[in-house]
């Protein structure tokens, strides 16, 4: 038991650090193309047409959900854990639903984005 | 010539304890560890502290003065003084004895835990392990060999004051010299003694124990080179 938590710790650090290694990536792409987009404002109908239909769109923004699905909860699991008194499994619990919501939120947007019909 | 006076405010008692005001003549030189002699020999016998050597190399002075976790024998009055006060208090996260002494069993048993005991590879039969001084491991280890277990850093972590199981900066230190000597053979273990939540895994990398430690040396290097090879360890299935 003490082995297996051991192990487990060690690869929920290296899954944060690898998934942090991945938003430095994507933050620097998605804020540069934010930039470059918002010149002249932005509209939902400009937003839908750079990435609805497009699979490379699709692509980057299901790696950039998934790093952040996974590097928040074992983040707010170290914060948790340091800062409260609450049991390690409470804590597991919460931030693996913490981890499913930001998921499950995120896949709705970029199908919906992926999906939606640019106005004509 | 007027006579220089500091008002010396010492911790007595245990964790309920207060401080209490002594005044002590300023002399050149001074040190720390003179003013709780000085007080404990002309004021108040009562008072307790630990030093032996009072040259820097025992590690058992350490105290907290105004603020910061210090050795007490190396600790200039001068370097340390605030319009002319200075409170001492005992050492943080460790409980307190009493006045100025903290019972030092947790900050040992996590050495022990941390399996900073040398295993040895060969016997007295074998030869003599050849380890040369430019080695890169035998230069990563001498980086940390010079702890002398004053407990400072320790004192001085975060961390440490947030998770009391936490190993701490001088345990996974002496773990790094270990995983660096060619001729240890414990280093599976050890990695995984060092790996777990308590381990080296939640150092923050404040460097608060860089910033304290007496002796110049580098804890938090010496934790993330634990970390790195903990990782190692993982990927190859060793943990």
């Amino acid at each position: 038991m003490i082995q297996n938590t051991v192990r487990s710790e060690t690869w929920l650090w290296l899954a944060q650090r690898t998934s942090a290694v991945v938003l430095a990536v994507c933050i620097a792409v998605h804020l540069t193309t934010m930039i470059i987009a918002m010149q002249g404002g932005v509209s939902t109908a400009e937003i839908a047409g750079r990435i609805s239909g497009n699979p490379m769109w699709l692509v980057f923004y299901g790696i950039f959900l998934m790093a952040v699905a996974i590097h928040a909860p074992i983040g707010m699991r170290t914060v948790l854990l340091e800062s409260t008194s609450l049991s390690a499994k409470r804590v597991g619990l919460l931030t693996m639903l913490l981890g499913l919501f930001v998921f499950v939120l995120g896949v709705r947007t970029i199908l919906g984005l992926y999906q939606m019909v640019p106005a004509s | 010539m007027t006579e220089e006076m500091l008002q010396v405010s010492v911790w007595k008692g245990d964790a309920k304890g207060a401080f209490v005001t002594y005044e002590v003549r300023r002399q050149e030189n001074q040190t720390v560890l003179d003013l709780v002699t000085h007080i404990q020999r002309h004021i108040d016998p009562g008072l307790s502290y630990r030093f032996a050597c009072r040259v820097g190399v025992c590690g058992s002075c350490a105290m907290t003065v105004n603020g910061k976790a210090r050795w007490t024998c190396r600790s200039h009055v001068s370097n340390v003084v605030e319009d002319g006060r200075i409170e001492i208090r005992p050492l943080e996260s460790l409980p307190i004895v009493k006045d100025l002494v903290v019972d030092m069993t947790d900050f040992f048993d996590k050495w022990a835990k941390a399996k900073g005991s040398f295993e040895p590879t060969c016997s007295r039969n074998d030869e003599i392990a050849a380890v040369s001084p430019s080695d890169k491991k035998r230069r990563l280890a001498d980086a940390g060999i010079e702890c002398i277990g004053c407990g400072v850093c320790y004192a001085a972590c975060d961390v440490v004051r947030w998770k009391p199981d936490y190993l701490g900066p001088a345990a996974m230190n002496r773990a790094w010299t270990l995983v660096n000597d060619v001729r240890d053979g414990g280093n599976d273990e050890r990695l995984r003694a060092v790996a777990g939540d308590d381990g080296c895994l939640s150092c923050h990398s404040q460097q608060g124990c860089v910033e304290r430690c007496p002796q110049k040396l580098n804890p938090t290097m010496a934790i993330a080179g634990l970390k790195r090879e903990t990782i190692k360890a993982a990927l190859k299935g060793k943990l």
